[in-house]
C-alpha cells in the first residue's frame, strides 16, 4: 500500500506492506538510522519519535497508521549547525556511554521540555520510565535533561556567544 | 525481528464505517486502537487478523462526561487521559491509583481504555477497575446499541462479550453519594503487568457499606470479581473486622496460578493484603479522611 507522511518536515511517500512497523519504515525506507530498533515488546524505548507531537514507541505503530500524520525523529533535533539543548546536554553530562538508548531518550526529554520547562529529578525520572538504559544507571541522564532545562533554546546569534563558554 | 504476519489494513472513518468494514472483512478482522496489546500479540503469531481497521480517527469515541449521573468514558480514551482528568479523580480515584501503575508514560499515551477492555488479558488492571466499580458497556452493531454489566462483558481469559461485526464504543459508571475506591498492585518492575492486584469500591449509606466491589486482576477471578468478598460488606459498618473477613473470603476464593511472577501461595497471599489496603483506602476516601 502507498503511505504519505510528513516527516522532520518534509513530505514523504512509499510503496510499502501494510504490516511494516514505523520504526523498520524510517530506518530502511528512509535511511533514519538515528532512530534505533531494540527489544522489539514496546518495553526499551530506543525507538521512540513523535507522531503528532507526542513521543510513541515506534515498533509498535504501523507505518500505515502514520500515513497522513506527522513524524518527527532524532535527526530533526539538530537546526543547521546547532545542537539542541538536550543534544548538548547528552555531550556536557556525558549522559551516554553506548548510546543504543540515546534517541528515544532525547526525543522523550524533549517533549518533557516542551510541557515542562523546568522539571523536576522525580518528573523526569518518571518521563524515562518506559526506556531502558543499560550504562549510566539514569544519573547522568537525568542531569543531562536538567542540563538541557537550565540552558533553553536561545535566539541564534546569542547561541553561538553560549555555545563557546564551557 | 519481530514484525507481524501479513495482514491488510483498512482505516475507518466513523462507527458505522467501522462496523461495515467489520462485516465485509468478517470475524478474522481486527478493530486496531493504541495498538499496544494487538501489535505485539501479532509479532508472537498469537493473533492473526487477516485485516486491521484502524479506528484512530474516531476521534469522538475520545472523552470523559457526566451524563445523568454516570461518568460517561469514550472507548477510544488514551490512558493518559484517564489519568489526568480531574472529574475521573473526583468520582473514581481508584481509575487515577491504576492508571499510575499501567506501563509507562509513552504507552499510556497511545493505549486506550477500550482497547485494554476489549483485550481481556486476565491480568488487565482496567478490566479489575471497571469490575470493581460496576461499569456498563456500551456495544455498538448495525443494528443498534446494546448494554451490558462488566459480568457479562468479560466471558474469559481474551474473551468478551463484543461480537466479530460490533464495537465498543462506551464504558458507563454510575454515580452514587458516599463511595470511595482504591487500587493497590505489586509489580516486580515499574510499568509490568501485575504479579497480583486489587481495587475496591465502597458505596456507604448511613455509616453502612450498601454496596461493594472488589476487582482482582491476575489471580484467576471469574469476572475480575471477589463476589463473595463482596456479598460479606453490604450491611455491614466498616471496621477492620469486616474488611479482614472479606480480604480473607478475596483469597480463599481466588484461583492464582505460579508462573515466572511468583508461587500460587505468594499470590494468595497478595489478595488478601491488596484487598484489605485498597478497603481501608477506600472507605477513608467515602468518608473523606483521604484524597
Amino acid at each position: 500500500m502507498q503511505v504519505t507522511m510528513t516527516v522532520n518536515g518534509e513530505e514523504v511517500t512509499r510503496d510499502v506492506e501494510p504490516r511494516m512497523l514505523l520504526v523498520h519504515f524510517v530506518r530502511d525506507e528512509l535511511g533514519l538510522t538515528g532512530t534505533h530498533w531494540g527489544c522489539d515488546t514496546s518495553n526499551c524505548g530506543t525507538c521512540v519519535l513523535w507522531l503528532d507531537g507526542e513521543p510513541v514507541k515506534s515498533c509498535t505503530v504501523l507505518a500505515a497508521m502514520a500515513h497522513g500524520h506527522s513524524v518527527r525523529t532524532v535527526e530533526d533535533l539538530e537546526q543547521g549547525t546547532v545542537l539542541d539543548p538536550v543534544q548538548e546536554g547528552f555531550v556536557r553530562e556525558h549522559g551516554l556511554q553506548c548510546g543504543f538508548c540515546t534517541p528515544g531518550m532525547m526525543m522523550t526529554a524533549r517533549w518533557l521540555l516542551d510541557h515542562n520547562p523546568d522539571p523536576s529529578e522525580a518528573e523526569i525520572r518518571e518521563a524515562i520510565s518506559g526506556q531502558l538504559c543499560r550504562c549510566t544507571g539514569y544519573k547522568n541522564i537525568v542531569k543531562a535533561v536538567r542540563w538541557a532545562a537550565e540552558h533553553r533554546p536561545i535566539p541564534a546569534q546569542a547561541t553561538s556567544d553560549e555555545m563557546s563558554v564551557s | 525481528m519481530q514484525v507481524p504476519a501479513p495482514v491488510e489494513y483498512e482505516r475507518a472513518t466513523s462507527v458505522d464505517d467501522a462496523l461495515s468494514l467489520l462485516e465485509r472483512h468478517g470475524p478474522e478482522s481486527r478493530l486496531i486502537a493504541g495498538g499496544h496489546s494487538l501489535l505485539p500479540m501479532m509479532k508472537l503469531r498469537l493473533a492473526r487478523p487477516t485485516v486491521l481497521i484502524d479506528i484512530n480517527d474516531l476521534a469522538d469515541l475520545s472523552y470523559l462526561r457526566l451524563e445523568q449521573n454516570e461518568l460517561c468514558v469514550g472507548a477510544m480514551t488514551r490512558h493518559r487521559d484517564l489519568l489526568s482528568s480531574p472529574l475521573v479523580a473526583e468520582h473514581f480515584p481508584i481509575m487515577r491509583d491504576a492508571e499510575r501503575v499501567i506501563a509507562d508514560p509513552i504507552v499510556r499515551s497511545r493505549g486506550t481504555v477500550g482497547g485494554s477492555l476489549c483485550q481481556a488479558d486476565p491480568s488487565e488492571d482496567l478490566s479489575a477497575v471497571f469490575a470493581a466499580v460496576q461499569a456498563k458497556a456500551v456495544i455498538r452493531s448495525a443494528a443498534g446499541a446494546r448494554t451490558v454489566p462488566m459480568d457479562d462483558f468479560f466471558q474469559g481469559p481474551y474473551s468478551t462479550a463484543v461480537g466479530p461485526a460490533e464495537i465498543l464504543v462506551e464504558l458507563r459508571v454510575a454515580i452514587r453519594p458516599g463511595s470511595g475506591s482504591a487500587y493497590e498492585k505489586v509489580e516486580r518492575r515499574v510499568g509490568d503487568w501485575a504479579v497480583t492486584a486489587a481495587g475496591a469500591c465502597l458505596w456507604l449509606n448511613d455509616g453502612r457499606i450498601a454496596q461493594a466491589g472488589i476487582g482482582l486482576a491476575a489471580v484467576g477471578a471469574n469476572h475480575f470479581r471477589a463476589a463473595e468478598a463482596e456479598a460479606s460488606l453490604v450491611g455491614a459498618t466498616p471496621s477492620e473486622e469486616v474488611f479482614r473477613t472479606a480480604s480473607e473470603l478475596a483469597a480463599q476464593h481466588a484461583n492464582p496460578v505460579s508462573d515466572q511472577r511468583g508461587p500460587e501461595d505468594y499470590k494468595r497471599h497478595l489478595v488478601g493484603e491488596l484487598t484489605i489496603r485498597a478497603l481501608r483506602r477506600a472507605a477513608a476516601r467515602a468518608t473523606g479522611l483521604e484524597g
